[in-house]
């Protein structure tokens, strides 16, 4: 008797968030007096809430508001917050031109990345998704450059991408290709793009690990079954596989927006955000002016604009990618089935 | 959907997906480019570290001839080196401890306790998934020098960097303390024990597989993490990706040098990473799909 509730309401627990009754008529069976107990129930959530509560309200909430309150004056880092100038630091950033640039080569990052890295790194897993020697090798392989720092990537990089010197131009150079004059990273119209192929290194790997991981989800019954009713390789992919990875994929593209969004590390080590502005993000911009002008309401109004644009992209992400995800799902399934 | 799913895992048997049984020549070719390319840049900074700056100059693609350990020979000496290492190993340490400690205990009500603030505080730290340090990074800086005269020390980046980690650490671990049976506190109470007692002696063993993922994803974003420390950190207290950025800005003709510091720097988390691969490409999965 005992039991069956008690799986009644583990069961329910998993859901989330229900109605625990019949545990609670036990403890208060074990517990009497109903006002102590409850107090009791109050006083063990502080002491098990509280550390992660303050010290996420200390680091996280905390400069959060602040940083809202710094973006509404004029402030140098030192002395009181005296000068209001309302939103103008808002108009003054949204109005310049550096930071409009910025925007748009976060927007270039990515947008690049959803239409380059999903369908290369898909495709990347789909060949190697199958039984084959060095498979686990491979998979370790493909990983490295993830877990190495951006700093790191970006070192290793630069160095690579030095012009004439670097190994990457006296490969190109065996091949009769010359690389820009003033090196990939050094002329504006492509140093953007080539930031990008050194993202794309770093982070295709995860996609694909991603992405393997998904298809192991995959029923061998449906593909066994397709193979039986004649489907090819190719046909099987299609129909199949991607469609029951749309979960995966979207995981991953919600992981990439928000890495786009935010970029610094690989821009400020390979570029600065150089040369002439033309790699410059919203980070690096709030960056020079926080810590290079001091302009402290400038960087949190950029900052909080930052955020801004983040939460619109996330919801608008979840809202559109989320649905046509289910219809895919489903329409998948049906198909399938 | 999710029916089809799990069916499939319950029958799960040896993979035979794809008519290909072992590698085609084309998916050989694919494996091949793929690893060229990632592993390319790496190996090329290993053994550029065995060269000399006048070996790179002259021929930059070509194999150590001789091989040089003197590169290699000065980083290890240098003692900055080991103090970067240091601050490194220990600024992440801390970071992992709290986010690990402070996430578990705030994870077991949240996942097993019914009180009316449940689902709201939950959701307090779920949002917080939404504001990248970034957001954050000037008011933490003016914060934590200014008010909390943290600035330039272990505690400085530690703190923030494992409150930012939280959100991650009580997402994964909720659903996982949610799933442990309910029996066993059941019987640890009618046995007497009190809630703490049982928060240690049931909870904090059996969720072990998930604070292993949690504390991975913690460390290695501290480990890695570049941003915080290059505001609050200076000189002796500077962490190894700071190391290897001014490094290889200050001695930036130095080729060989930047190849074999930037290698030594990347070796240790590169093969502890490595090792814990599947956990982190699992805990990636779950901290978005919630």
């Amino acid at each position: 008797m005992t039991v069956s509730a008690d799986s009644r309401e583990a069961s329910s627990s998993a859901t989330g968030g229900a109605d625990r009754a019949p545990a609670r008529s036990a403890l208060r069976g074990r517990r009497p007096g109903g006002r102590s107990a409850s107090l009791r129930v109050a006083l063990e959530v502080a002491f098990f809430v509280g550390p992660a509560l303050v010290l996420f309200s200390v680091f996280v909430v905390w400069p959060i508001i602040r940083a809202v309150q710094f973006s509404l004056y004029r402030w140098k880092g030192f002395g009181p917050l005296v000068d209001f100038v309302g939103l103008r630091n808002y108009v003054s950033v949204l109005t310049n031109d550096v930071f409009i640039g910025a925007f748009t080569h976060n927007m270039v990052i990515v947008v690049l990345s959803l239409l380059i890295q999903l369908p290369v790194g898909l495709a990347i897993a789909l060949l190697l998704n199958r039984r084959m020697r060095g498979q686990g090798l491979l998979r370790t392989i493909i990983f490295v450059p993830y877990v190495l720092s951006e700093v790191i990537a970006g070192v290793v990089w630069f160095q690579l991408l030095q012009p004439e010197y670097g190994v990457i131009d006296t490969l190109l150079g065996a091949v009769g290709i010359s690389g820009p004059e003033q090196g990939w990273l050094g002329t504006p119209d492509v140093a953007l793009y080539t930031v990008f192929v050194v993202l794309t290194w770093k982070y295709l790997g995860l996609a694909v690990l991603l992405f393997l991981a998904g298809l192991q989800g995959v029923p061998d019954e449906l593909i066994e079954a397709a193979e039986i009713d004649g489907a090819s390789w190719w046909q099987i992919q299609r129909r199949v596989t991607v469609p029951l990875l749309g979960p995966t994929l979207r995981t991953w593209g919600f992981l990439s927006l928000i890495g786009s969004i935010q970029l610094f590390d690989m821009v400020w080590i390979l570029t600065g955000g150089g040369p002439a502005n033309a790699t410059t993000t919203m980070a690096t911009f709030l960056i020079n002016e926080g810590t290079k002008r001091y302009n402290y309401g400038i960087a949190t109004a950029a900052s909080v604009i930052l955020f801004a644009v983040a939460l619109v992209l996330a919801i608008g992400y979840q809202y559109f990618v989320l649905r046509r995800d289910v219809v895919d799902a489903d329409a998948g399934s049906r198909r399938v089935r | 959907m999710s029916t089809v799913v799990d069916t499939g895992q319950k029958l799960r048997r040896p993979r035979a997906s794809g008519p290909a049984q072992g590698g085609s020549p084309l998916v050989w070719f694919v494996a091949l480019i793929v690893v060229a390319a990632t592993l390319g840049p790496v190996m090329y900074a290993v053994l550029g570290g065995f060269r000399t700056n006048a070996q790179l100059a002259e021929s930059p693609a070509a194999l150590p001839n001789p091989w040089v350990l003197d590169n290699y020979q000065r980083v290890l000496t240098d003692p900055t080196f080991w103090r970067y290492a240091l601050n490194s190993t220990v600024i992440a340490g801390i970071t992992t401890l709290i986010a690990v400690v402070f996430g578990l205990m705030a994870a077991y009500p949240l996942a097993r306790y019914r009180f009316r603030w449940r689902e709201p505080l939950y959701m307090v730290f779920v949002l917080g998934l939404l504001f990248p340090a970034t957001v954050a990074i000037i008011p933490l800086f003016v914060i934590i020098t200014g008010q909390l005269h943290l600035g330039n020390t272990w505690w400085g980046v530690a703190l923030p960097q494992a409150a930012f980690a939280l959100p991650v650490t009580i997402i994964i671990l909720r659903p996982f303390l949610m799933a442990i049976p309910n029996e066993l506190e059941e019987a640890a109470f009618i046995d007497g024990a009190s809630r703490i007692q049982v928060f240690w002696r049931i909870i904090v063993p059996l969720s072990g597989p998930a604070v292993v993922t949690v504390g991975v994803l913690a460390f290695v974003a501290s480990w890695n993490a570049y941003l915080l420390p290059l505001l609050l950190l200076q000189g002796d207290m500077r962490t190894l990706p700071l190391g290897v950025a001014d490094f290889s800005s200050q001695y930036s003709s130095d080729t060989a040098g930047v190849f074999a510091f930037t290698t030594l720097a990347m070796i240790p988390a590169l093969i502890f990473f490595l090792a814990m691969q599947k956990r982190i490409v699992n805990g990636l999965q779950g901290a978005v799909k919630g």
